[in-house]
C-alpha cells in the first residue's frame, strides 16, 4: 500500500491552565491515504480540531503536545517554524468555520491566493495572477477574472468559502483539513461547497480530512469515518459499515439522535461529556453508557477490531446496538 | 382642529404604506440567500478604503474642515506669493509700532512694526511643520513598539508596556520642559538633535513624549488581529512572521493609527505653543517665527489693548485645532463605521 499523506501516532495534546492539565487529546492514531476523505466526528470539546491545529501546529505555546504526527514523512510535532511553513499551505492546508473572518477585509480576493503562492512557489507577478483566476474557476466562482479583483466584504457566505478553498489548494497540497467548512453556511450553499471539495479531490487527488459533528456531512463526503469522544478516537469505520451497524454505543447514540421524518421523539444521550481536567478512569464514554458494566471503567480501552469496523468497547459483541432505546 | 389631525394621519398612514411596499418589492441583496445567484453581475469594486473615504467626505464638520484646512495649507505653503512682508520687514520705516488692522497690513503690526498677517502665515507653516514631523516620528515609534509588544507577547510585551506607563506617567509639560534642560546640556547630541532651541529639537522632544498612545493602541490592535482567522488561515498557509505583520497586521490596524496620528499633529501645535508661551519654545531662525512666539507676545499686548495681537494668532490656533479635530472625528466615523458616536 502507498504511504499516508498523513499518519498520527499516538498523538496528544494537554493545555495546561490555571485549573490544571485538560487532557484535550489522549493519543490518536489515524492514517490518511493519498486522495482519501476521512471524515472526523465528535461532539464539541471532543479534541477533533484540536488535534488537526495540532497537526498545523496552529496551538498556542501554553499547548503540550505529544507522540507524532508525520505529513508526508515529515514530522511537524515540536518541528521549528521554518520546517513548518515547508509543510503548511504546501503539503497540508486547512479551511475554517467561518469564511468571512479568514479572509483578510483588505486586500483583494486575487492577491490574497497570489500571496499564498507566492509563499511556496517561484512565479511572476502575471503567472501568479493568472493561477489565482484560475483557482477561482475551479472553485466554482463565475467571472473570476473580475471577482479576484474584489474585496471579502463583496463576496457572499458561500463565495468566500470558495475562496478560502481556493486559497487552501493554491499549491497543490496533498492534504486538505476542512475544520466545519460548512457549518456557518445555508443548506443549499453547504452542499455545493461539498460538490466543489469532492470535484478538488476527484480531480486533483487531494486527501481530505473533514472535521465535522454533522453525519449529514460526513456521509456526503467521506468514505472512513473516525467517531471521537473525550479526546479518543472510539470507533473507525467505513462509512457504510458506520451507519449500518454502529459498533460503540457513543456512534448509536448519535445515530439514534438524528432527526428524522415520521419520527415522534428524538433520544438523546443522557448526561453531558466528561471534565477534561480529570476524566473517567476507564472508558470516558461509560458515565453515559446504557451498557456500562464495572469493567468498562477499569481501563481505557483500545481500538479492536469488529466486523468492519474498529471500536472501541470492551462490552463488544456482548451487547446489541441500533435498536431503538 | 380636527383637520390638522387627520391630514397628519393620513400622512403617517401614506408613509407606512409605501414602507412596507418597499420592503416587499426589494429584498436587500445581503439576505438574497446566496449571492452565487446573482453572480456575473458586473459592478466596481471598493476596497474598505474608499469605502472609508466615502464615508469620511459624508461627515459634514470633517468635509468642511478639510477644505478649511487645504486653503490654509497652501495659502501657508505658498508665502513667498501670499505674504505682503518679510518676517523682519516692517511695515512703515518711520511710524512703525502698533498698527491697527488697515490696508497696508490686514491684520495690524506688532511692536516691531511688522506685518502680523506675514507673520501668521510663516508662523503656521512653521508650527505645521512641527507638528506634523513628530506626529509622524511619535507615530513610527509607537507603531514600532506596539506591535513589537503585541506580536512577541510574554515577559518583552510586559516590559515594553511597563516603560509606555512610566513616560505616560509624566505630565507632559514638565517632562517636556526637564527633558529640554537634559538633552540640550548634552552637546555631544547637537548634531543629531540640534540646539535647545532648535526646530529639530523640539520634534525630537515631542516625539519621544508621544509615542505611547499610539504604541498602546497598535499593541491592542495586534492582540485582537493576531486571534482573528484569517492570521490563523495565514499561518496555516505557511506564511512567515514578517509576511503576517505587513500584509495582516499593519493594514488593518491603519485606520485607528492615522486617527491617532491626525490629533497628534494638533497636539503637537498646541504644545509648541503652550511651550513658547511659557519661554521654552523653539526660537527659528532669522526670516522665520512660530505660531508659539506670537501667541507668547499676545500676552503683553492685550494689556495695551492691541486686540489684533491677540485675535489673530490664537484665533488661527483654535481654528487649526479645530479643524484637525474635527478631521480626526471623520476619520474615526470612516474607518470605524460601527462605532457610530451618535451623529
Amino acid at each position: 500500500m502507498v504511504d499516508p499523506v498523513l499518519s498520527l501516532r499516538d498523538l496528544r495534546v494537554t493545555f495546561n491552565t490555571p485549573n490544571g492539565d485538560v487532557l484535550a487529546v489522549r493519543g490518536i492514531d489515524l492514517d490518511v491515504h493519498p486522495g482519501e476523505a476521512v471524515g472526523i466526528v465528535g461532539e464539541s470539546g471532543s479534541g477533533k480540531t484540536v488535534t488537526f491545529l495540532a497537526t498545523m501546529g496552529l496551538l498556542p505555546k501554553r499547548a503540550a503536545i505529544t507522540g507524532s504526527a508525520r505529513v508526508m514523512g515529515t514530522e511537524v510535532v515540536r518541528a521549528s517554524r521554518k520546517a513548518l511553513n515547508k509543510v503548511r499551505g504546501q503539503q497540508i492546508s486547512m479551511i475554517f468555520q467561518d469564511p468571512l473572518s479568514a479572509l483578510n477585509p483588505v486586500h483583494r480576493v486575487g492577491d490574497q491566493i497570489v500571496e499564498m503562492l507566492d509563499a511556496h512557489q517561484s512565479l511572476t507577478r502575471r503567472a501568479a495572477e493568472r493561477r489565482a483566476v484560475n483557482l477561482l474557476d475551479v472553485v466554482g466562482i463565475p467571472q473570476p477574472d473580475q471577482r479576484a479583483r474584489q474585496y471579502p466584504h463583496e463576496f457572499s457566505g458561500g463565495m468566500r468559502q470558495r475562496a478560502m478553498i481556493a486559497i487552501a489548494i493554491a499549491n497543490d497540497p496533498k492534504v486538505l483539513i476542512a475544520d466545519e467548512p460548512t457549518t456557518a453556511l445555508d443548506v443549499t450553499v453547504q452542499a455545493q461547497i461539498l460538490d466543489v471539495l469532492q470535484r478538488i479531490r476527484a480531480e486533483m487527488g487531494t486527501a481530505i480530512v473533514m472535521i465535522t459533528h454533522d453525519l449529514g456531512v460526513v456521509a456526503r463526503i467521506a468514505d472512513r469515518v473516525a467517531v471521537m469522544y473525550a479526546g479518543r478516537v472510539v470507533e473507525m469505520a467505513d462509512v457504510h459499515s458506520l451507519y449500518a451497524q454502529p459498533t460503540h454505543p457513543y456512534t448509536d447514540g448519535l445515530l439514534q439522535s438524528i432527526p428524522r421524518i415520521g419520527l415522534d421523539r428524538l433520544v438523546p444521550i443522557p448526561g453531558s461529556p466528561p471534565n477534561m481536567l480529570q476524566p473517567p478512569p476507564g472508558c470516558a464514554f461509560a458515565p453515559r453508557c446504557r451498557f456500562a458494566e464495572p469493567v468498562c471503567r477499569q481501563a481505557l480501552p483500545e481500538l479492536i477490531p469488529f466486523r468492519d469496523s474498529q471500536t472501541a468497547c470492551v462490552r463488544i459483541g456482548e451487547i446489541e446496538l441500533g435498536v431503538p432505546v | 382642529m380636527t383637520e390638522p389631525i387627520d391630514t397628519r394621519i393620513e400622512e403617517v398612514r401614506t408613509e407606512l404604506l409605501s414602507e412596507v411596499a418597499l420592503g416587499v418589492g426589494e429584498t436587500p441583496p445581503d439576505e438574497v440567500g446566496d449571492l452565487d445567484a446573482r453572480e456575473g453581475i458586473s459592478r466596481t469594486s471598493r476596497s474598505p478604503l474608499q469605502l472609508a473615504w466615502r464615508r469620511y467626505w459624508r461627515h459634514r464638520g470633517a468635509a468642511v474642515s478639510t477644505v478649511i484646512l487645504a486653503i490654509m495649507l497652501l495659502v501657508v505653503l505658498a508665502t513667498p506669493l501670499t505674504a505682503r512682508y518679510g518676517v523682519t520687514e516692517a511695515v512703515r520705516p518711520s511710524q512703525n509700532q502698533f498698527l491697527p488692522p488697515q490696508d497696508v497690513a490686514w491684520f495690524g503690526t506688532n511692536q516691531l512694526g511688522r506685518d502680523v498677517y506675514s507673520l501668521l502665515l510663516v508662523g503656521v507653516r512653521t508650527s505645521l511643520f512641527i507638528g506634523v514631523a513628530s506626529a509622524i516620528l511619535s507615530t513610527v515609534i509607537g507603531t514600532a513598539v506596539g506591535s513589537f509588544a503585541g506580536l512577541r507577547g510574554g515577559a518583552f510585551d510586559n516590559v515594553m508596556m511597563r516603560v509606555t506607563d512610566l513616560f505616560l506617567a509624566f505630565p507632559f509639560l514638565v517632562a517636556i520642559v526637564i527633558a529640554r534642560q537634559l538633552l540640550g546640556g548634552l552637546s555631544f547630541l547637537d548634531p543629531i538633535i540640534g540646539e535647545r532651541t532648535s526646530i529639530r529639537f523640539i520634534i525630537v522632544l515631542f516625539a519621544i513624549f508621544g509615542w505611547m498612545i499610539v504604541a498602546r493602541l497598535v499593541r491592542g490592535q495586534v492582540l485582537a488581529l493576531k486571534e482573528r482567522e484569517f492570521v490563523e488561515a495565514s499561518r496555516a498557509a505557511g506564511a512567515s512572521d514578517l509576511r503576517i505583520v505587513v500584509a495582516h497586521l499593519l493594514p488593518n490596524s491603519i485606520g485607528p493609527v492615522i486617527v491617532a496620528l491626525t490629533l497628534s499633529v494638533i497636539a503637537a501645535v498646541v504644545g509648541e505653543s503652550t511651550l513658547s508661551f511659557f519661554g521654552f519654545g523653539p526660537q527659528p531662525g532669522a526670516g522665520s517665527i512660530s505660531l508659539g512666539q506670537l501667541v507668547q507676545g499676545a500676552g503683553a499686548a492685550a494689556r495695551q489693548g492691541n486686540w489684533w495681537l491677540v485675535v489673530f494668532p490664537c484665533g488661527a490656533l483654535v481654528l487649526l485645532a479645530v479643524c484637525i479635530n474635527f478631521i480626526g472625528d471623520g476619520l474615526r466615523d470612516a474607518f470605524d463605521p460601527k462605532m457610530d458616536g451618535g451623529h
